[in-house]
């Protein structure tokens, strides 16, 4: 616009703002308390309410999914054994790969040849070994390509057995083992988060509220301790220790619980010198009572969402630990355990694999996305 | 400056030592021995074989002889392998372990660099969605799920790259795809939000104001100024492609440094491990010191409060 135009403008224009006493008392949306304004900030958020619908059906699935069926965790069976999945029902869909049979694609110089090496594959049981043929050859090597699908419950005389998710080297209910070993990598995880948030949030608030002297001792030690890398640290107690899940626990916490500290610390200090503490201490408040009533409440959203991305560390290195060969021993079972029987297994029977490797991910995915909906939860900026 | 150098290797020292003595005593605490209850040895024989390894002074002797022959770089006598020095094992075990983690770092802070650079030019469009969620998925899920992934797609249904193994460049191209997942997605979420905070800066309104084009916007006055705190997630990124190297060597067959540590767990060959334990907290160290320092010369703005203090 010119700058001529804005000098000249006509006098009329101007209204006076009239100050009317209905509009300046309206609120003008309700007032909610900082809970409420982040309980309804999460619960908007779609994402973040799957994952924890997902964790909470597969927290429920980990407590009675073993009892679904007759099968025990480690009830051995071993002319049972590697049979692949089949679901009562979802059999006759054979794309979902639910109807129980094995199937490989073999080559040879002629058709003939190629079917030959797929019954030698499949025990030479050649009656229940359906062959495609995918290509006739012309009679150089690996020209020529079959399928076969072996119905091995059929060879096996298993008409009315069903393992949902197959079974493993020994003849083991796979599903019975996953949703066991769930459990147990879910146990350690809630414990091991649980010993930080404990553990830390004392220190942090010691540490912080006090100040001075001990505050710098207590910093020192937590210097030194996470100068230490934790995967050094948590190899080691392994090693010590006997593999179980009390070690697991033991050897994440040792290390696991410096980060609470640093940041509760951080956070007290904030807060302690300000004006509603300074209030409650003239009035004569203990220093106990005003740690647990006025900073605790305050810091409560850091601690929650630092739990809570605490969690998902606890369960990938429980399943990194028994993946190495660390961490629960056998025959009991945990999702990184089950992970590294299904590695040996990939080439031919990759089910063992696909399902303890996906629950982990959803395990993992679904953690880190309700971390990141609770960590804007309590994020006033967040707000609407 | 130097003040600040001095006191951070002083501490890194310490570090060391501690752990040292801690991984040290702990072996010492744990049953197992040279001995193999297999070989059927006389009494008189074991004895021989244990004081080759030394292992009949008290502790403490061995305590302090443990402590001077590390200094020199000598980590002892591997209880397997024909009794190789543990030295000589891990020096030749170094270099593919390094190869590794130097190119998925490499490769995947620089996609994960370009890809939270789309998230955060169309932010709050359908890139920013798909970025968003590579990055929640590769943070998310272990690289040994991936290496899992991969190793089935590529190597056994396709057969387009070999199972495992190692030295031909065929060979590198899933372990360290697998690897790079986790650094790329790191990248990615923090370029991404450093970009999007960055956009709204002054200095950014003011170059708009002055007339520079996007493209010199964001090249030349954005991406610089988000690329600096990149550095300090570079710790964390490293601590986990140790981890994640350990099982990605496993899965793979790569004669590293990690594979061999998995190997000596199984067979308790305790120099071997103690050895691995070492070159793990050096390297982890010595890296998170390099860090620290380089973020101190490339943004001169902690250089100059660092020197004031």
């Amino acid at each position: 616009m010119d700058n001529k135009n804005l000098n000249n403008l006509p006098k009329e224009l101007f209204k006076p703002l009239v100050n009317q006493e209905n509009t300046s008392e309206k609120i003008s949306r309700p007032s909610r308390t900082f809970g409420q304004n982040a309980r309804r900030t999460l619960f908007k958020n779609i994402p973040a309410m799957i994952s924890l619908t997902l964790l909470i059906l597969i927290i429920l699935m980990s407590i009675i999914g073993p009892f679904m069926n007759s099968y025990g965790s480690k009830d051995q069976k071993l002319e049972h054994a590697k049979l692949p999945p089949r679901v009562p029902g979802l059999e006759n869909v054979s794309w979902l790969g639910f109807n129980g049979t094995l199937s490989d694609e073999m080559t040879g110089a002629t058709v003939e040849q190629a079917t030959q090496k797929a019954y030698l594959r499949f025990n030479k049981d050649e009656e229940f070994i359906d062959i495609k043929v995918i290509s006739e050859g012309d009679g150089s090597p690996n020209s020529a390509e079959v399928k076969a699908i072996y119905h091995i419950y059929d060879a096996k005389g298993l008409d009315d057995t069903y393992y949902w998710l197959g079974t493993d080297q020994l003849g083991r209910d796979q599903w019975t083992r996953l949703w066991e070993g769930t459990r147990v990598s879910l146990i350690i995880a809630f414990v091991a988060a649980l010993l930080d948030l404990v553990i830390g949030v004392a220190y942090g608030g010691i540490s912080g509220f006090y100040g001075g002297r001990v505050d710098n001792f207590m910093q020192r030690i937590i210097e030194i301790l996470a100068g230490i890398p934790n995967l050094v640290i948590i190899l080691l107690m392994m090693l010590f220790l006997k593999p179980g899940m009390t070690s697991i626990i033991i050897a994440l916490v040792i290390t696991g619980w410096t980060g609470m500290a640093r940041i509760v610390r951080g956070e007290v200090l904030k807060l302690k010198n300000q004006e509603f503490v300074l209030a409650a201490r003239t009035l004569g408040t203990s220093n106990g009572k005003i740690i647990r009533k006025h900073l605790i409440p305050n810091i409560s959203g850091i601690i929650i969402v630092n739990t809570m991305f605490t969690i998902p560390t606890a369960v990938f290195f429980e399943s990194f630990l028994s993946f190495i060969g660390l961490g629960i021993a056998p025959p009991a079972a945990s999702l990184g355990s089950l992970i590294d029987i299904g590695f040996d297994n990939m080439q031919i029977y990759p089910y063992m694999l696909v399902f303890p490797a996906a629950l982990l991910s959803i395990i993992m995915i679904a953690f880190n996305i309700l971390g990141d909906g609770l960590r804007d939860a309590f994020d006033p900026k967040m707000h609407k | 400056m130097t003040q600040y150098i001095l006191r951070r290797i002083g501490y890194m020292i310490l570090t060391l030592f501690i752990i040292a003595t801690v991984t040290f005593f702990l072996m010492k605490l744990m049953p197992g021995s040279p001995l193999k209850a297999e070989d059927k040895l006389t009494e008189e024989q074991k004895q021989i074989v244990l004081e080759s390894y030394g292992l009949n002074d008290p502790v403490p002797v061995q305590y302090v002889r443990f402590l001077g022959n590390l200094v020199q770089g000598d980590l002892g006598i591997s209880y397997n392998f024909d009794n190789t020095p543990v030295t000589e094992i891990l020096v030749e075990r170094l270099g593919p372990s390094m190869q590794l983690g130097l190119y998925a770092v490499l490769i995947g802070t620089f996609f994960g660099i370009i890809l939270g650079l789309i998230a955060a030019i169309f932010h709050n469009g359908f890139w920013d969605y798909t970025s968003t969620i590579i990055a929640v998925l590769g943070t998310s899920i272990p690289s040994f799920v991936f290496a899992g992934l991969l190793q089935y797609i590529f190597a056994v249904e396709l057969g387009w790259l070999p199972v495992a193994l190692w030295g031909e460049p065929k060979h590198m191209v899933l372990p360290i795809i697998a690897l790079a997942i986790g650094p790329m997605a790191t990248a990615a979420r923090f370029v991404r939000t450093e970009m999007i905070e960055v956009k709204g800066s002054n200095y950014i309104i003011t170059a708009k104001a002055k007339g520079l084009s996007k493209s010199e916007r964001v090249w030349k006055h954005g991406l610089r100024n988000a690329l600096i705190p990149l550095v300090t997630v570079m710790g964390p990124m490293i601590i986990s492609l140790m981890t994640g190297s350990m099982v990605i060597e496993k899965i793979f067959a790569i004669p590293g440094i990690g594979e061999q540590f998995v190997t000596s767990v199984m067979v308790n060959d305790y120099p071997t491990i103690m050895g691995t334990t070492l070159i793990y907290a050096f390297g982890f160290i010595v890296i998170l010191l390099i860090i620290d320092l380089l973020y101190g010369l490339i943004d001169p703005r902690i250089r100059v409060t660092g020197g004031s203090k």
